[in-house]
């Protein structure tokens, strides 16, 4: 993957593996498939973001696609897509009755670097203020943040497209191919104020027919154990990912505070050439590399953790979505018996009744099948994934760990030695 | 009358204002020769007491002390016992010192407890000897001050502390003791061996800060963390205080330092006013009136007070700059062990709701590693925060005195010295018209002629010696800063190294903890 800067202040081409954690990209290669552990990529259909540029407002992400499937017009093409596309497909997804059954990946968040830019900016601001070796420092570090950002919103976008292409309903999708395919821009634009509101709206409705429709009982315990579990599951795994932003929001802080400390530090050490000043500057040095692997511990953190935490809030809202769906058509069923019976005892309307009540009955049993099917994935997906993800968080956590270890050893034998 | 004041003693190597009297010179090379032999010797008393009717100076002495630079400083020393009822822990009621003269034996011996002439006139060899040894290494003494205790209640209640020393110097009586000891009782000790050192040019650590509001939660018995943790952190200073007290060659020689280590009964300070910055100017002012009536060798002394004065103003700002650093990562170390902990208690719960059972298991574990993390980043803030950030906050203080100090001494050396050149001259132009006078005046009288040169003579020899006393003050002022530079590099350094090896202690425990998980993730099937 190559990855194009571009901000007011920085221009900055970045290939992979250049930035200083060779690691981190394979890494987060590892993450971005942990997520999707199952998904088969198969010679017919694959996908990937192959390049991305971040303009002052906006991102444009290169879709490259490899498919032997006669859909399509070539066997590998490239389109650049921006965010709101991708809402837009996943909107259509939503809205489509005949997907009703599935749980529908999860739209990919917006891509948010405004906080980066403010700090970018004021660091611009200040650099008067500052000794060069400081600003220096600074730059890299936001660069460093801007750069991890970067990658996880063009991660979040290809997990996306990647789990509609591993769908053997969903990839098959018209919209998708369209979204893939068409080299032109699909004027899309993103939702105007009317349009906004009318999704609040919805959403309100949504939920109270929800509560309405929750209640309903239901007779299969597959799905009612199903529901009380993603109920509950939902709401914790929100809490959690919330507490371990925080936690690695801290530790990313107490590594900045080595970084000032190593920078005093040489400060100290810089004044003459006294045995106490070879002592801090030999320190400085210890507390700069210690720093960027408590740096590197929290942005590991973050990925195996945090990401992945956010990532199942997201899926188990999906799947809680798809639930819904289903009770609805349940509900509906249940009315399309009672009308029927109704009708049946006025001997009115008794045919339509009848058809009505059908449709919603193959309506339910056809979600009721393939909504089966789909929470059984999810479990086997979403364990797959905390595995993955568990065993690479502790792998990391001792690699970091060990090193960090070895560095203060040999610090300390170096100090000791000396005097 | 011009010859109403007495002049000073002058130390050593004759000023060229002396050149004037070349004519006489060889009449006094034999008798300067005499005098500075026998330097306490009460004769100087008697003439001066002829030249100077009008002298207001302080009565004559009582004491012939062993050393004459001491006396010399005695008199800014005004030494009061803290047990007394007046108060003043610094000098405050001498006259002017411009007005008066001072002299090797006009002066007021320190005041000082009626024990026994103390630690500051015993300038002597044995002394020197214990430097010299003490250079190495250790004294083999330590001190330790622990289990703080409260006692009594309400308003009236104070906290008691152990203070045990561990030592085989044969100067204490046992080889290991305790005693109980309250903060007042520390501010007392410091109050006194500043009085008695700080003007000759030591440098006195200085004392912990007293601290009202922590005080009176501990009072009024606020059982909480805050409470407890301010106790923690007076304990801990009051020992770093002590440990760095006792470092200090001539300190531990202290017979007021002994008695706080050793007697079981402590006469109890009141109103122990911690020597403030305030307090040191004071008595620096009353030891510079002292010396401004010597001449001053002041070209490489002001070389060495600007060089000096500088280092310890840069330094000063970058140790600042490094405390705030070090305080922001004690503070972001606590929020990231209070959000480890809560994200354990959510992964837990998270693991409860988990319906697939390995995973809920391998979450379960999850939630204990993390918790076992918080409480390490606990600890590990403890150590930043005491090890480091103390030792940096001590240093902070240290320095500023020790800044004041030099420049301070510096700013009146200086304007003493011109003051005193001016003086110096007037003086010897008169004493040679006397001379002259008297040589016109008595032709046969050749005992008034002499009386004259021996005027001239003598003081000659007080201009000498107070110069002598001058170098040998400026020589002990550069010996202690030095030394304080070597102490502050050892003590970074032991300190640094430690807390580095604290470090190294929770990398070890993190590995123990994440080696301890992986095969339990790993288990997930």
């Amino acid at each position: 993957m190559i990855f194009g800067f571009q901000t007011e202040f920085f221009q900055i081409e970045l290939e992979e593996g250049l930035d200083d954690g060779p690691d981190f990209l394979s890494e987060e290669d590892r993450g971005l498939k942990a997520i999707n552990v199952d998904l088969q990529s198969d010679a017919a259909l694959q996908v990937d973001i192959s390049d991305a540029l971040s303009e002052r407002d906006k991102v444009k992400f290169t879709v490259h696609t490899k498919s032997s499937l006669p859909n399509f017009k070539q066997n590998e093409f490239s389109v650049v897509r921006q965010h709101e596309e991708f809402i837009w497909l996943h909107d259509s997804f939503i809205e489509n009755e005949d997907y009703a059954g599935y749980i529908i990946p999860p739209a990919p968040p917006r891509p948010d670097f405004d906080a980066s830019r403010e700090k970018l900016q004021k660091l611009g601001e200040g650099e008067g203020s500052m000794t060069k070796e400081e600003f220096t420092k600074m730059k890299q570090e936001l660069e460093a943040e801007y750069l991890a950002i970067f990658k996880k919103t063009v991660a979040m976008h290809e997990v996306f497209l990647c789990r509609v292409a591993a769908h053997p309903i969903l990839r098959k999708d018209l919209n998708f191919h369209v979204f893939l395919e068409y080299n032109q821009d699909l004027s899309v634009r993103g939702k105007n104020k009317k349009e906004k509101l009318e999704d609040f709206f919805k959403n309100m409705v949504k939920s109270a027919d929800g509560v309405i429709v929750s209640g309903v009982k239901d007779v299969d315990d597959f799905f009612e154990h199903e529901r009380t579990f993603l109920l509950e599951y939902h709401n914790r795994v929100k809490d959690a990912s919330a507490k371990s932003d925080r936690m690695t929001r801290s530790h990313k802080s107490a590594a900045d505070d080595y970084n000032r400390i190593g920078s005093s530090l040489y400060a100290l050490g810089t004044q003459d050439s006294t045995d106490i000043c070879k002592f801090f500057l030999k320190v400085s040095e210890l507390f700069d590399k210690t720093r960027k692997i408590e740096a590197r511990v929290s942005a590991d953190e973050d990925l195996k953790l945090s990401d992945l935490l956010k990532y199942y809030l997201r899926e188990s809202q999906a799947a809680k979505d798809l639930l819904y769906r289903r009770s609805r058509s349940l509900v509906d069923y249940e009315n399309a018996n009672k009308a029927l019976d109704k009708a049946r005892a006025k001997n009115k309307d008794v045919l339509q009744a009848e058809t009505s009540q059908q449709l919603c009955c193959q309506k339910f049993e056809k979600i009721s099948e393939s909504a089966k099917q789909e929470l059984i994935d999810f479990k086997t997906r979403r364990v797959a994934a905390f595995r993955k993800n568990l065993v690479e968080l502790a792998e990391l956590e001792l690699k970091h760990a060990k090193g960090n270890l070895q560095l203060l050893q040999n610090c300390l034998a170096v100090l000791n030695g000396d005097t | 009358m011009a010859a109403e004041r007495e002049p000073p003693p002058l130390g050593d190597g004759k000023p060229t204002d002396f050149e004037e009297l070349e004519d006489g010179e060889d009449l006094f090379t034999s008798t300067v020769s005499t005098l500075e032999s026998s330097p306490s010797s009460p004769e100087p008393a008697g003439l001066a007491e002829d030249i100077s009717t009008n002298s207001n100076g302080p009565k004559p002495a009582e004491v012939v002390l062993d050393d004459d630079r001491e006396d010399l400083f005695a008199e800014a020393t005004e030494e009061v016992s803290l047990d007394s009822p007046e108060r003043e822990p610094i000098l405050s009621s001498e006259p002017s010192p411009a007005v008066t003269p001072v002299t090797p034996t006009t002066l007021i011996a320190p005041r000082i407890e009626s024990k026994s002439l103390s630690a500051p006139v015993i300038f002597d060899r044995s002394r020197e000897e214990i430097e010299e040894e003490a250079n190495g290494d250790v004294f083999d003494i330590e001190i330790g001050v622990s289990d703080p205790e409260k006692v009594g209640d309400g308003m009236n209640a104070y906290m008691a502390y152990r203070v045990t020393t561990k030592t085989s110097l044969s100067m204490f009586s046992k080889s290991e003791f305790s005693v109980k000891r309250r903060f007042s009782d520390f501010l007392g000790l410091h109050s006194k061996l500043a009085s008695k050192y700080l003007h000759v040019g030591y440098i006195v650590p200085p004392a912990p800060e007293k601290s009202i509001v922590g005080m009176t939660k501990v009072k009024v018995g606020k059982e909480d963390s805050s409470s407890t943790e301010f106790v923690e952190k007076r304990r801990a200073a009051l020992e770093r205080y002590l440990q760095r007290t006792v470092k200090h060659p001539t300190l531990l020689q202290d017979p007021d330092l002994r008695q706080f280590l050793e007697s079981s009964e402590l006469p109890r300070a009141v109103n122990t006013q911690a020597l403030s910055g305030a307090g040191i100017l004071r008595m620096v002012n009353k030891a510079a009136d002292a010396v401004n009536k010597m001449t001053i060798k002041m070209n490489e002394s002001d070389a060495w007070f600007e060089e000096k004065q500088q280092q310890f103003e840069n330094l000063d700002q970058q140790l600042r700059k490094l405390h705030a650093s070090v305080e922001a990562l004690v503070c972001h170390r606590k929020e990231l062990s209070a959000n480890t902990a809560a994200f354990a208690k959510s992964a837990a719960m998270l693991g409860n709701s988990e319906d697939h059972t390995a995973l809920s298991r391998a979450l379960s574990q999850l939630a204990e590693v993390e918790e076992k993390i918080d409480q390490l980043h606990q600890e590990q803030a403890f150590a930043d925060f005491y090890m480091f950030s103390e030792l940096l906050s001590d240093y902070i203080r240290l320095i500023a005195a020790v800044k004041h100090y030099v420049i301070h001494l510096q700013g009146v050396f200086d304007h003493r010295m011109k003051c005193w050149q001016k003086w110096e001259d007037a003086q010897i132009t008169l004493l040679k018209k006397r001379e002259t006078e008297a040589k016109m005046m008595v032709a046969n009288k050749p005992d008034k002629i002499q009386q004259a040169k021996n005027e001239i003579r003598e003081w000659e020899a007080k201009v000498q010696q107070g110069e002598r006393d001058f170098e040998q003050i400026s020589k002990t002022i550069r010996k202690e800063v030095g030394r304080f530079e070597k102490e502050r590099v050892k003590d970074f350094k032991t300190v640094i190294i430690k807390y580095l090896e604290s470090l190294v202690q929770t990398q070890q425990q993190l590995i123990k903890y994440w080696e301890a998980f992986l095969p339990e993730a790993k288990a997930i099937a």
